[in-house]
């Protein structure tokens, strides 16, 4: 594997909360353009390792290289600011604003505008709120939900605000995408299409990384897929492979009965 | 998203409305002299009141960030027009030069309070900001020795008002054949400082930094993950807030020709506060209610309330101060239980407070 296809690598990461080990060393490689499963029972550390990746909590050993640059651990924004994005298992949108609104937070990022900008609103200003809001529109459209741009993010159904929080995580322009368990509490169609809309993501050039339940989801749209086990890396490979590792059949349904 | 530019466009009805204001605006220091200098002064204190909550305003309704110090950046540039503006030192600078120099040391001291605050939120960052106001008001008491910076609690007097060329706003001047005082000088410039603060906080909330306070306020963690670097940004609206308050103390300055620690108390800090909060926090309209009923109430309370127990009783049964306070507090305990979100609130305020109710 040549060096400019490797878009992520995680060496050794470990991080443990008092006498809990959430994570234990763990090293996995994320190929540019590839949508890369991570997969587990509940509390195998899945999300402990997107909080660490994105910045959120500090890991005790170990470090990301992600596009060939050491991440700096504790700094959410730095982790944005290189071109990770993220979605929240529990979302977390911005629910007393817009849609719209939300997505053009996601933009601040990528603009300038300061307070000075604002108070005298010169032409500079007004030209990157302009495109700050049709960028924003677009990504509405991008995920489907560009009807619903007005109504405040709360009030937004289920599938729609996970929606929202994939077009807010895009406007950050990452290179890579974090998605954790964006199938949760869906029916079969959200799912169908939700697996549509990850496809194009990569399609466009997004490499995704997913941490998700739904199996048979993961073993549709992924390339390869990494399984944690009590914070252990236990298996990584292409999902027809995984699905017949004996240590993933023991992992999600206990040891073998004697 | 076009109503939004819209909203702040004004449309042609909103002409009229904004006519009606400017006329009301005109009248209301010839109105009040009608009973007297002193009335117009309350209304320039309405109106410096209506300033400092509009900066607070930015701090405590934009970001979410309770502080309860403001009055220190108040106090801080009321303390630099003193001192370089009286015969205290013997320097006599000009106005021009030193409101912005107090406005740029108030920001500077938003800085040095926000920093060590910055991971703290809610209870922990009012309690701090709190101890900060304090601070800067016991170090105005006791900067009198061993050299004397602010002549310790008898404060400095003399000290220079607003002068611009030979037009000086503490003497009576005729203007067009009117005769304008000295308090009625200052209510324009009050006026006009008031408009401009107006005029930054609508366009600061629609902005790009003010919808990354509003995304702090919402939820700081995601605020983060969307790559808003929250430190700088919360540091921007204490600063921010901080240099308004400096303004609004320079003002008081030369408006008083008096300054002394006692005008910077916890009270004070508490009460712009309860303006933000009672008007209704976030909201333009609501904060300058809040700021206008806070300060009229209470001077209507002092005069009315004699008369009416002389009319009553035939003597006086209530001191008039403490019975402004328990006013004050009954009018804040009924506007919390019946318009928790304030008198005027915006409708995304009332939104989060029907939420958090749930």
């Amino acid at each position: 594997m040549s060096e400019h296809q490797v878009l992520l690598e995680a060496h050794d990461v470990a991080k443990h909360f008092g006498g809990v080990k959430a994570l234990h060393d763990v090293s996995l490689t994320i190929r540019r353009g590839e949508i890369y499963g991570l997969i587990g029972p509940n509390g195998a550390g899945k999300t402990t390792f997107f909080n660490c990746l994105t910045g959120l909590y500090k890991n005790e050993s170990g470090h990301f290289i992600f596009d060939g640059l050491r991440l700096a651990a504790d700094a959410p924004h730095k982790a944005a600011e290189v071109g990770i994005a993220r979605t929240f298992q529990n979302i977390r949108l911005f629910g007393n604003m817009t849609a719209i609104e939300n997505v053009m937070v996601g933009r601040h990022l990528r603009t300038h505008a300061g307070v000075f900008g604002a108070i005298s609103r010169n032409s500079a200003t007004r030209t990157e709120e302009a495109a700050i809001t049709r960028r924003a529109e677009e990504l509405l459209h991008y995920v489907g939900i560009h009807e619903r741009a007005h109504d405040y993010a709360k009030h937004l159904s289920y599938g729609d605000q996970r929606r929202l929080e994939i077009a807010r995580a895009l406007a950050t322009e990452p290179k890579l995408l974090a998605l954790d368990e964006p199938a949760a509490g869906m029916n079969g169609t959200e799912t169908e299409a939700l697996r549509l809309l990850v496809e194009g993501i990569c399609r466009d050039g997004v490499t995704v990384l997913l941490i998700e339940h739904d199996v048979k989801l993961v073993m549709g749209l992924c390339g390869r897929v990494a399984v944690l086990d009590y914070g252990e890396k236990i298996c990584e490979d292409v999902p027809a492979v995984v699905q017949k590792d004996p240590r993933v059949v023991e992992a999600y349904l206990g040891g073998s009965v004697a | 998203m076009n109503t939004r530019i819209r909203k702040s466009g004004p449309g042609r009805q909103h002409w009229w409305a904004l006519l009606l204001i400017g006329a009301v605006l005109l009248a209301v220091p010839f109105v009040a002299a009608l009973g007297g200098q002193a009335w117009v002064r309350i209304a320039n204190f309405a109106i410096l009141y209506v300033f400092l909550a509009l900066g607070l305003n930015i701090v405590v309704g934009y970001a979410g960030l309770l502080d309860l110090g403001y009055v220190a950046f108040y106090a801080v540039g009321a303390y630099v027009y003193a001192l370089l503006a009286s015969p205290h030192f013997g320097i006599h600078l000009p106005f021009w030069v030193i409101l912005p120099l107090g406005a740029a040391l108030a920001c500077l001291f938003g800085v040095l309070l926000g920093s060590p605050t910055l991971k703290l939120r809610g209870d922990y960052l009012a309690i701090v900001t709190l101890g900060f106001g304090e601070i800067i008001r016991i170090f105005l008491n006791n900067l009198n020795a061993p050299i004397n910076v602010t002549n310790g609690a008898q404060g400095i007097t003399l000290i220079d008002p607003i002068r611009i060329g030979d037009f000086s706003f503490a003497q009576t001047s005729i203007i067009l054949g009117v005769s304008v005082s000295g308090p009625q000088k200052y209510y324009f410039l009050l006026v006009a400082l008031a408009i401009m603060i107006i005029i930054i906080n609508v366009r600061l909330q629609d902005s790009r930094v003010g919808r990354a306070w509003q995304a702090i306020r919402e939820d700081e963690v995601a605020a983060k993950a969307c790559g808003i670097n929250t430190r700088n940004i919360k540091l921007l609206a204490f600063a921010m807030g901080a240099s308004f308050g400096g303004v609004a103390g320079g003002v008081f300055s030369a408006m008083q020709g008096f300054v002394s620690p006692e005008s910077f108390s916890l009270m004070e800090s508490i009460t712009i506060l309860a303006m933000v909060v009672l008007g209704g926090m976030g909201h333009i309209p609501g904060v300058i209610l809040g700021a206008v009923l806070l300060t009229a109430l209470p001077e209507a309370l002092r005069y009315g309330i004699q008369p009416l127990q002389q009319a009553l009783f035939g003597r006086m049964i209530v001191d008039p101060e403490s019975l402004r306070m328990l006013v004050f507090g009954l009018a804040l305990v009924l506007v919390m239980r019946f318009r928790p979100a304030g008198l005027w609130p915006s409708s995304q305020r009332r939104r989060e407070l029907a939420e958090s109710a749930d």
